[in-house]
């Protein structure tokens, strides 16, 4: 029994993480493109851009039979888009996200990286490039990308409460926030405000847990952040719902104003609500955007 | 008897923790329930709120009252209070006197009386204290000793059936008076008065303190039962004459078999104001005549026991006159005197010596009988060699015969004289006769002659060397007047006079009546007189012990008869069953006008119950109610700082309550689904045996069966449904399949009674062993084995193999086979009548009976029969079409059967189409 655990071993345990969360999302984004896929639309002749070969990791549904048949390898057909878009994704990794009130809700942070992983995804399938925003991951195409997100999702930052990062950022991009915005409205107020004068658009989602939104306590708390850096304490809970319920509906207010504002998209995800909703308003949001 | 009065505390001092509360108040108050820590993202949402009001910081009041509480409650209980401590007086140094009545009244709590007689000696003997023992009925000079050493003593003290008499209190008095010095007395009453009473308790109290304990429920006795009008009497008399008493009395005696035992129980009931009260108890001669005590239950002591003696028993006599009955002379007949003496005191038989003999009376009166026939005289002789007296009187008749004229008639005490005589008559000369005086040996010695007693007529004793042990009772002129032998462990009288008023006066006289109560002709009723017995002497047979169970007597010497009667009772004579010569008497404790007198006790006396309430240790009450305090405060506080999950409870409370609520009417309704499915459509049914893959094939075989009579026959089933032996009601199912396995249980009584009820009222049964019948039916194989027992306590008719007439075979389909898997030989149905026969030019025999109620085989039919849900097949049956054509086979006994149960006999019935339509013409 060492003290620590070797790195190798910690590697190891990373690396675990890795395949459930990406299996995960790719199951989420399958389910999507099913949907997608029923409709063939023709007359698209110009959309075309090419036939590859089938790869590992594409599913069967993407592999073009007619001109597949032809021969005896299996194509995918691959469409260029009329302007190739760059999605750039911002995840909150704080430690407020790493919260879950009860233990059979999955922590903010999952939900978060589940959904962001599961738009990259679809993303890079419909041939867009992802990245990061800042200058961590610049936007590719390509599965490998894919990859290189799910490893980043899986570090957690040690700040308190995440301040969404706005450098590097490609003009007439899009842009994906995910967080809580629980933390300082100013920092995102200052974001948006820059990728607006960019020509970025995006879409902001909230995602709290119920008991944020329920405020279910009574008697005497002392309310800690998740990294302990902000406490509070009062004597009945119970007085300060209502005070609290109306302060988070001015949050979510605030966030909404300024994405009327700069012409980003906000909505609000529980975690106690299926994945598969949000990530249906995130993909038709992106579809709106683009459109 | 306050309630706080009786707590005492250990360590009082500790009380003074007490006045810390109202500290502890202040304390608790200002410190308010500790925080819960919890993390929660949204916090920097609440930065900035302040809370509303600040009283809460504050713990509630009632919070700090239950602390407050279980506070007190410790402190209360750690100073150690007690219930009823031990404040006994202070510690006396003089010597104590331990008196005891002894009697048989204090027999009933004398454990309680010894306890607390040790637990003072105990006290006294920690004091230093020395102790004497004084017992009222049997006084010993007390000598005072250390008073540990009085305590072993104790134990031997036992109460004696009788009370403290005048001599022995006399006795106890003069060894008081000669103590020197003063002494405390501590006197353990029987709560009974006594002569000399007063006496006592004024000597003792002038020597010290005097302390009685008596039991204040007062001593309750049973009076000696009496016999009026068929009836018993007792009566329960009692020294206190407060509240009302309910008592039960019981008889005591040996039922047939000889074991002792209660032969009848009574209530008895003293009003409240009341000495005593009275029950009667009307009981078959019989059973009373088995009584051999009455006791109180619940009561242990001698005065409570009342011994029954031959006054309870009714003697039965028969009368056997030899004259023929003249009527309107009444007055003339040789019975009238005796049916007049002894109807009051016995059960008088009348009929024909041989009628009356195997009733075994105790008594043969035979008045002025001469000669009998043979064979009845050899019965009477028998009968008398056996233990009976037989009284015989003289009369013309005899007188007339040659009855032991020349030897001694085995039935006669002596030869007689031929033609007795006569005197005093008109054509006779001299006086009529007086009686002598009886002689010491006779069993009339004592009895007071009137005068006016005259005999004028007798039969003669021939002189003998034997006559003079015979006599018991002479004229004055010295002819024997009653003469008797003993003949076997019997007796025969004979009376020299007749039995009416006509050669005497004797039977006129009350002398009459006591002569033949001293041969104990009649029963004796009521308490003997001193008179009576005197002379006699009686020896104890059973004795009574205080405690009022009875003894053996051993070898006690034999009391004179005036004392049984008269003395007080002492070591001499005591309570008990005495026997003397002819009869058997008991003395009671208690005498038919005893009464029981409370002990007055003078106002300087202090008097207390026996009963010294326990001392109770209440620390560990309080201590635990302080723990339990302290629960609830844990309970309390946690709500307050919301740490209890609110949302669980109210779901665990409905869920608690809708179980609890739900069960009954779930049980209700099960039955009434059960009853409706089997009711609305047709269903067939098997037993449930408990082994899972049986029962899986049973229900899939039916299943089977069910379509087949879906698509074939008008017959469309429901669903087949298992049935619970146990549970389930038959009624509803027209067909039972029952698999037999091994292991299944043997159903209750219950259910066999249903599963009876059943089979009586049209049910039909078909077991299966399952086995293919391997070793013949029933004989050997497991399941085989197991039919048996199963079938043991069902009410099964004859049964034979299926005859090939059988309606079975047609009422489908026509069938001589009956396979299932198995192609077995044999299936059994209930037997045909014997008389069945063949009728000329049909092909069946008129078999007009109804439906077989078991049907038993073992092919296992129903894995023939069992289909999936989807029709297919779930078990093979034989090889390829042969096979298949098996199954159709077993398909087609299925459709017979339940044709068969449906229908009856209707197709036998058939076999009258025929002739009917020939009898109609056709």
């Amino acid at each position: 029994m060492t003290p620590s655990p070797p790195l190798r071993a910690r590697a190891e345990e990373q690396a675990a993480l890795l395949p459930p969360l990406l299996a995960r999302a790719e199951h989420l984004a399958g389910n999507m493109l099913l949907g997608e896929h029923g409709r063939r639309r023709s007359g698209m002749g110009d959309d075309f851009w090419q036939y590859r070969p089938l790869q590992p990791g594409d599913t069967r549904r993407m592999i073009d039979w007619r001109r597949s048949a032809r021969g005896d390898t299996q194509y995918v057909r691959e469409r260029e888009w009329q302007i190739a878009q760059s999605v750039m994704l911002w995840v909150d990794q704080a430690a407020s996200m790493r919260y879950a009130s009860n233990k059979d809700l999955p922590e903010k942070a999952d939900r978060a990286r589940l959904l962001a992983l599961a738009v990259a995804i679809l993303l890079v399938r419909g041939g867009e490039r992802v990245g990061l925003t800042g200058t961590l991951l610049p936007p590719r195409r390509g599965n490998n990308q894919v990859l290189r997100l799910a490893e980043l999702f899986s570090h957690d930052d040690a700040a308190d409460y995440g301040v969404p990062e706005a450098r590097a950022m490609i003009p007439q991009a899009r842009a994906v926030f995910l967080s809580d915005f629980m933390g300082d409205i100013d920092a995102v107020r200052e974001v948006l405000t820059k990728a607006a004068d960019r020509g970025v658009r995006g879409i902001l989602l909230q995602i709290l847990d119920p008991s944020e939104e329920a405020f279910p306590f009574q008697g005497r708390t002392i309310f800690e952040s998740v990294g302990g850096t902000v406490s509070h304490e009062t004597l009945k809970a119970g007085e300060l719902r209502d005070r609290y319920l109306k302060r988070l509906e001015r949050r979510k207010a605030a966030l909404a104003d300024l994405c009327a504002v700069t012409g980003w998209q906000f909505h609000t995800h529980h975690t106690s609500d299926s994945a598969q909703v949000a990530l249906l308003w995130l993909w038709q949001a992106l579809n709106r955007g683009t459109a | 008897m306050g309630g706080l009065a009786q707590i005492g505390f250990a360590a009082p001092w500790l009380l003074w923790a007490l006045v810390v509360l109202p500290v502890l108040w202040l304390l608790l108050r200002a410190v308010p329930p500790a925080p819960l820590r919890r993390r929660f993202p949204g916090v920097v949402l609440l930065l900035g709120l302040k809370d509303d009001d600040s009283v809460t910081d504050k713990t509630p009041w009632w919070l700090i009252l239950l602390r407050m509480l279980a506070a007190a409650a410790v402190i209360v209980g750690l100073a150690g209070p007690m219930l009823n401590p031990d404040t006994d007086e202070q510690a006396r140094s003089s010597p104590l006197l331990l008196l005891l009545d002894g009697g048989w009244a204090g027999a009933r709590d004398r454990d309680a009386r010894i306890e607390l007689a040790d637990r003072l000696l105990a006290d006294a003997d920690r004091d230093g204290r020395t102790a004497a023992l004084l017992i009222l009925t049997d006084p010993q000079p007390p000598v005072f000793q250390p008073a540990g050493d009085l305590r072993q003593q104790l134990a031997g003290v036992q109460p004696v059936p009788w009370a403290p008499r005048e001599t022995t209190v006399a006795k106890a008095l003069d060894a008081l008076r000669r103590i020197e010095g003063g002494f405390d007395t501590v006197w353990m009453s029987d709560g009974l008065d006594f002569a000399g009473h007063d006496q006592l308790v004024a000597d003792l109290a002038q020597r010290g303190r005097v302390q009685v304990f008596e039991d204040g429920r007062g001593a309750v006795a049973l009076l000696p039962p009496t016999y009026e009008d068929g009836q018993i009497v007792l009566t329960a008399t009692r020294s206190r004459a407060d509240s009302g008493l309910s008592l039960d009395l019981r008889a005591h005696g040996r039922d047939p078999a000889g074991a002792e035992r209660v032969l009848a129980t009574l209530p008895l009931r003293i009003e409240a104001g009341a000495t005593s009260g009275e029950a009667r108890l009307s009981l078959p001669a019989e059973l009373r005549a088995r009584v051999n005590r009455f006791d109180i239950a619940g009561q242990r002591s001698a005065g409570a026991v009342a011994i029954s003696d031959d006054s309870l028993r009714r003697r039965e006599v028969a009368l056997i006159t030899g004259r023929d009955d003249r009527e309107g002379l009444e007055l003339l007949s040789p019975l009238h005197y005796l049916q007049q003496a002894l109807e009051p005191s016995a059960d008088l038989l009348h009929g024909a010596l041989t009628d009356i003999l195997p009733a075994n009376p105790d008594v043969i009166v035979l008045a002025d009988v001469a000669g009998l026939p043979a064979a009845e005289e050899q019965a009477l002789r028998d009968w008398v060699e056996a233990g009976g007296l037989l009284l015989r009187f003289a009369g013309p008749q005899l007188a007339a015969s040659d009855l032991s004229r020349r030897e001694e008639h085995p039935l006669m005490p002596v030869r007689l004289r031929s033609g007795g005589r006569t005197v005093g008559g008109a054509m006779s000369w001299g006086e009529p006769k007086t009686l002598a005086p009886f002689a010491e040996s006779s069993p009339f010695y004592g009895l007071q002659i009137p005068e006016d007693v005259t005999v004028s007529s007798q039969v003669m004793a021939q002189p003998d060397p034997s006559l003079a042990d015979r006599v018991i009772a002479e004229l004055s002129d010295g002819t024997p007047l009653v003469t008797a032998k003993p003949l076997g462990q019997g007796r025969v009288v004979l009376f020299h006079v007749s039995a009416n008023a006509e050669w005497s006066t004797l039977p006129l006289s009350g002398l009459f009546v006591r002569m033949l109560d001293r041969l104990a002709v009649s029963s004796v009723t009521g308490q003997p007189e001193v008179g009576d017995l005197a002379g006699s002497v009686w020896q104890p047979l059973r004795v009574l012990d205080g405690f009022g169970r009875l003894q053996d007597a051993g070898n006690l010497a034999g009391v004179a008869g005036e004392d049984l009667v008269a003395a007080p009772l002492g070591p001499d004579l005591r309570p008990g069953l005495y026997e003397g010569e002819t009869r058997r008497l008991a003395r009671n404790v208690m005498r038919p006008d005893s009464m029981l007198i409370a002990a007055n006790w003078p106002a300087s006396v202090s008097v207390a119950g026996l009963e010294r309430p326990e001392q109770v240790p209440l620390a560990g009450y309080l201590l635990a109610l302080a723990v339990l305090i302290l629960l609830a405060d844990v309970i309390a506080a946690l709500a307050l700082s919301g740490r209890l999950s609110l949302r669980s409870r109210p779901a665990a409370l409905g869920l608690v309550l809708g179980l609890a609520s739900l069960f009954p009417y779930q049980a209700r309704a099960e039955d009434d689904d059960f009853a409706l499915n089997a009711t609305s459509e047709l269903v067939l049914a098997y037993v449930i045996t408990g082994n899972r893959k049986v029962d899986d094939v049973s229900r899939a075989g039916l299943i089977g069966l069910s379509d087949t009579l879906f698509f074939r026959t008008s017959v469309e089933p429901a669903l087949p449904v298992g049935v619970d032996l146990e549970r389930d009601e038959l009624a509803f199912f027209p067909l039972l399949y029952w698999p037999i396995t091994e292991d299944q249980p043997i159903p209750s009584v219950e259910a066999y009674d249903r599963l009876n009820r059943y089979l009586r009222t049209g049910g039909m049964i078909l077991f299966d062993t399952r086995d293919a019948d391997i070793a013949g039916f029933g004989a050997a194989s497991p399941n085989g084995r197991k039919l048996r027992q199963l079938a043991e306590p069902l009410a099964i008719p004859p049964l034979e193999s299926l005859p090939g007439d059988h309606v079975l075979t047609r009422t489908f389909y026509l069938l001589q086979d009956f396979p299932g898997r198995f192609a077995g030989r044999d299936v059994w149905v209930e037997a045909a009548p014997p008389g069945a026969e063949k009728i000329e030019g049909m092909p069946f025999r008129n078999l007009n009976d109804g439906v077989t109620p078991v049907v038993i085989g073992g092919n296992d039919w129903a894995a023939a029969w069992a289909t999936d849900d989807q029709g297919n097949s779930l078990y093979p049956v034989g090889r390829g079409f042969s096979g298949e054509r098996q199954r159709e086979l077993a398909y087609r006994f299925g459709v017979n059967l339940v044709m068969h149960v449906l229908t009856g006999n209707y197709k036998s019935d058939q076999v009258h189409v025929p002739a009917l339509l020939d009898r109609l013409g056709q």
